[in-house]
């Protein structure tokens, strides 16, 4: 997968107090397997591992939320009377 | 042979039209049927759908024309550059004094002719930078939008889908558009540039990552996706574009100014979309991991930390141990309250008191004692012999002192009766004695020297040499010259 990339951990740090809400998955998969790994370590001090795993745990969430949100939608463009582009639903033909 | 002499009259006199016409009739007899090979050049399609072009090679042109009911069905790709041998006849246009071929067919001179143009396109275009790999950018991990642009009848938009709701559901917008024939490069490229241009938040939602599909078919029938347009709107695209056009074999220009290039439009979709349940199953390892390191890091610190506190002490003992000395400060503290201590000090000077008046009396006790010792052994003998030496010696100043009085004074009365008898001449008395008298007020002994220091004194002393008599007033003189008939007073007068 190409998420494999963003596994290194690199954005964690600098992405540390960024809104989860406004990240995309990916980034927030990303995190969270910062998160993981600098756990696993286990080389925080109690605090900033409950920090982390708080932290880690908003991103699952996140995550997961993201994950919720499937649903095939398909609409074609066409020309409505006065020219203007529109949308209208779409089912390709058997 | 005709005789060259009667030159004019020998030979026949056409008038223009008639040797435009005869000149028709040989070219179109002579070439009523003939096979062209040459390279296409200024290619118009007219309004009608007739082709106007040329054919040409190193060294001649001929004018072409194409009939739009004798274009053969597909449409084959006819291009400049392109080299084909076209069957037809000839025929002349007489208004123009030209000649021309009416194609009616018209065929790619090989497979290798359409190759070698794509192949020159290729190249223009990749020296434009148009295929470079930094213009390439990566595809959005999970998109929310697919945008497709690919006809909306058969096999590519259904297989598509079809994927895209196996791997992720996502919400697809399909731009339809015609993927082959006359106006397919132009639609094509006006999806590609109006998807482009969506605004984020619109009521069109911009999709997250293109897919441009078309199915497989012959290098004809995929020739919209080497149109030059197409492949610029694909260069310039803002949205990450996948290129799938064809089968796998096939490659068109399309694929060279994507960002990605898949094989088939299944791949495409695949490309676009991640599965959801792998994504899902990894969050939930992820989320597994999460949960097993916080819960053996915080066992790892609980026992660190009841490894620490087996080396602290008793924390109960700690406290017992506290609270004696606790006990002992407080008990020590009331010893030294200041009651106790006033206390102790206000007993402490009673008994001291005490002890002073007993050591006192004891003192003067013994003092008395000592007295009476002393006072026992105290006898008068000196005392009075003291006395009766300095009696003594008292009475011999005595004596001395009367002498030395007597003789003092015996000189001084000497010297006074001296002076006594000098002042007896100097008195009063001695002018007395020679008949003056002294008048003085009888009340307080003061001298009259004149009338005015009688003041009104009635008793008069007058004092002669010889003796003194006292008198009473008559009336002053000038009482008596105020009032002269009072005899009286003038008879007691002296």
């Amino acid at each position: 997968m190409a998420g494999q990339s963003a596994a290194d951990g690199g954005p964690a740090n600098a992405e540390a107090e960024r809104p989860f809400e406004t990240m995309s998955f990916e980034e927030a998969l990303a995190e969270l397997e910062a998160i993981v790994q600098k756990l696993e370590r286990g080389q925080l001090d109690l605090e900033a591992s409950i920090a982390a795993y708080e932290r880690g745990t908003r991103l699952r969430r996140h995550c997961e939320e993201k994950l919720r949100q499937a649903q095939l939608r398909v609409e074609k463009l066409a020309l409505d009377a006065a020219g203007e582009m529109k949308l209208e639903p779409f089912a390709p033909t058997e | 042979m005709p005789d060259p002499v009667p030159f004019a009259a020998n030979i026949r006199e056409y008038t223009v039209s008639e040797l435009a016409v005869a000149l028709k009739r040989t070219v179109e007899d002579a070439y009523g049927w003939v096979r062209v090979r040459g390279e296409i050049s200024g290619l118009k399609r007219a309004s009608s759908g007739h082709l106007y072009f040329a054919l040409k090679d190193e060294k001649a042109v001929l004018d072409a024309v194409c009939w739009r009911n004798s274009l053969p069905q597909p449409q084959p790709v006819l291009e400049d550059g392109l080299e084909v041998v076209c069957t037809g006849r000839l025929t002349t246009y007489p208004q123009r004094s030209r000649y021309q071929l009416v194609v009616e067919r018209i065929e790619p001179a090989g497979a290798g002719a359409l190759m070698a143009l794509l192949e020159e396109r290729r190249r223009r275009l990749a020296a434009e930078g148009l295929f470079a790999a930094e213009r390439k950018r990566p595809l959005p991990f999970l998109p929310e939008v697919v945008g497709v642009v690919t006809s909306p009848t058969g096999a590519v938009i259904r297989d598509i889908l079809h994927r895209i709701a196996d791997r992720f559901p996502r919400r697809v917008v399909l731009w339809p558009v015609l993927v082959q024939g006359e106006g397919a490069a132009e639609q094509i490229a006006a999806a590609i540039r109006g998807f482009s241009r969506l605004p984020p938040g619109g009521p069109i939602p911009r999709p997250d990552v293109l897919i441009v599909a078309r199915g497989g078919g012959s290098l004809e029938d995929l020739w919209a996706f080497n149109e030059e347009i197409v492949v610029r709107a694909a260069a310039e695209c803002t949205i990450p574009l996948i290129s799938a056009v064809g089968h796998e074999t096939d490659t068109t220009l399309i694929d060279y100014a994507a960002d990605r290039r898949a094989p088939t439009p299944t791949a495409a979709a695949e490309m676009a979309v991640p599965v959801r349940r792998e994504l899902a199953e990894r969050v939930a390892r992820l989320a597994e991991r999460l949960d097993h390191a916080i819960r053996r890091h915080l066992r790892e610190l609980s026992r660190h930390l009841q490894g620490l506190a087996r080396g602290l002490p008793d924390p109960a003992s700690e406290i017992r141990l506290r609270e004696q000395r606790l006990d002992d400060l407080s008990e020590r503290l009331a010893l030294r309250s200041p009651a106790r201590l006033v206390g102790e000090r206000r007993e402490r000077l009673a008994r001291l008191a005490l002890r002073l008046g007993e050591l006192m009396r004891d003192r003067l006790g013994r003092e008395d004692l000592r007295l009476h010792a002393v006072g026992a052994r105290l006898r008068p003998a000196p005392l009075v012999h003291l006395l009766a030496a300095h009696a003594r010696a008292l009475g011999r100043e005595q004596q001395r002192l009367a002498t030395a009085a007597a003789r003092l004074v015996g000189t001084r009365r000497l010297a006074l009766d001296a002076l006594s008898r000098q002042l007896e001449s100097l008195s009063h008395k001695s002018v007395l004695e020679r008949g003056y008298a002294v008048v003085r007020r009888a009340s307080d002994g003061q001298l009259v020297p004149r009338l005015a220091a009688l003041d009104g004194e009635t008793r008069l002393e007058i004092e002669w040499y010889d003796g003194r008599l006292s008198v009473l007033r008559g009336d002053p003189p000038h009482a008596a010259r105020r009032r002269p008939s009072s005899p009286s007073s003038q008879t007691s007068l002296f």
